[in-house]
């Protein structure tokens, strides 16, 4: 069960009217390595780990979707103003003319997204250095945005979220660690 | 129910503030479940969470449905604005 | 302390098409280093927590283009 919150993690600002930049941000959306994928990957891993790491994957996987959502707020603040030529102009034609305004889970060279892009393979290891891939793909996902765009509010977003991926990567590697230990866990720090 | 102003803003951000640190010693806690000195902070900034959204949900209506918020009348919930419009 | 970038040359052709990159760059933000996190690491208050997109500095690795402009036209730090 989920319950629906009515704010965002981070307060998401966009100030520069750049419907350019709107485009490269789907990859985020629905791209190979975006918080979709992210979140569906994790979510549907947690079945098949031992304990000790479901609430890990149950808990990043959620948060995941905060940062959908996050995404999904810039796309719809840079388009929703946009004329048809401007989409055009922007190289949203093409999207514009299947789907006007409306977000789509697609990469940013409009790719729809596929389940393909994640994988589930039952080896709780193989799993989890998987997630840590995916972490810093994101992680990198994020850096090429960043030098894209010049709207200093669109970059604090995407710092925070290419922060987060960071973090997530740390937790993922400390999950490997705690699925490495012999016994129950006796760790004197 | 108010109008979003700069108040608003503040009074969410507050809260933002405060789940975020929620969130990272939940995700903490996930790979370190002795650490009771987190766990206190973490049961801190529970309490400080609850009493910030009953403040603001006073003021500017549920920030929850399905039960994790009282509904005033008229029913608040699928008012504007929404998170991505604000 | 760690850096977060590191830099490396790349070899030059004189038949290369385009104007050189001479150096490159890459990330290697802190996860690399941390190992399991330790208790009690210092924390930013809550308002720079958010703001940094993490509770602990340990965690915290800026990120800039290193590139001049948004084209990355030129590369930094030459």
């Amino acid at each position: 069960m989920w319950i629906y919150e009515k704010k965002l993690q981070y307060p998401v600002r966009v100030s520069k009217c750049d419907v350019r930049m709107a485009k490269f941000l789907i990859e985020q959306y629905g791209g190979a390595d975006g918080e979709l994928a992210a979140a569906l990957r994790y979510l549907n891993q947690r079945y098949t780990v031992p304990d000790k790491v479901i609430g890990l994957l149950n808990d990043i996987g959620t948060e995941e979707l905060a940062h959908l959502e996050m995404i999904a707020t810039m796309v719809y603040k840079l388009t929703k103003d946009a004329t048809a030529e401007e989409m055009e102009r922007c190289g949203l034609g093409a999207h514009y003319a299947n789907h006007d305004k409306a977000l789509f889970y697609g990469n940013a060279a409009g790719v729809p997204w596929t389940a393909t892009y994640i994988q589930a393979k039952g080896d709780p290891i193989a799993d989890l250095y998987e997630d840590i891939a995916a972490e810093e793909k994101a992680r990198a996902t994020y850096q090429w945005l960043i030098n894209m765009t010049d709207d200093t509010d669109l970059k604090d977003s995407l710092s925070f979220l290419r922060e987060r991926e960071i973090v997530h990567s740390q937790r993922f590697r400390e999950a490997v660690e705690i699925l490495k230990e012999e016994r129950e866990r006796k760790k004197v720090f | 129910m108010k109008k979003t102003g700069d108040n608003y803003y503040d009074l969410l951000l507050e809260i933002q503030q405060v789940d975020f640190v929620i969130i990272e010693l939940n995700l903490y806690l996930n790979t370190h479940p002795n650490d009771q000195a987190a766990i206190a902070q973490y049961n801190e900034c529970v309490q400080r969470s609850i009493q910030l959204k009953r403040n603001f949900e006073a003021l500017y209506g549920p920030l929850t449905s399905f039960g994790y918020s009282f509904s005033p009348t008229p029913w608040q919930w699928g008012k504007a604005p929404w998170p991505w419009q604000v | 302390m760690h850096t977060f970038r590191k830099k490396y040359r790349v070899y030059v052709s004189p038949y290369d098409p385009c104007p050189p990159m001479t150096k490159k760059t890459y990330e290697t933000p802190p996860q690399l280093y941390l190992g399991f996190q330790p208790y009690g690491l210092p924390q930013y208050p809550p308002s720079e927590a958010l703001r940094q997109g993490t509770l602990w500095p340990a965690l915290y690795a800026p990120y800039q283009s290193p590139y001049k402009d948004k084209y990355g036209k030129r590369e930094a730090d030459e």
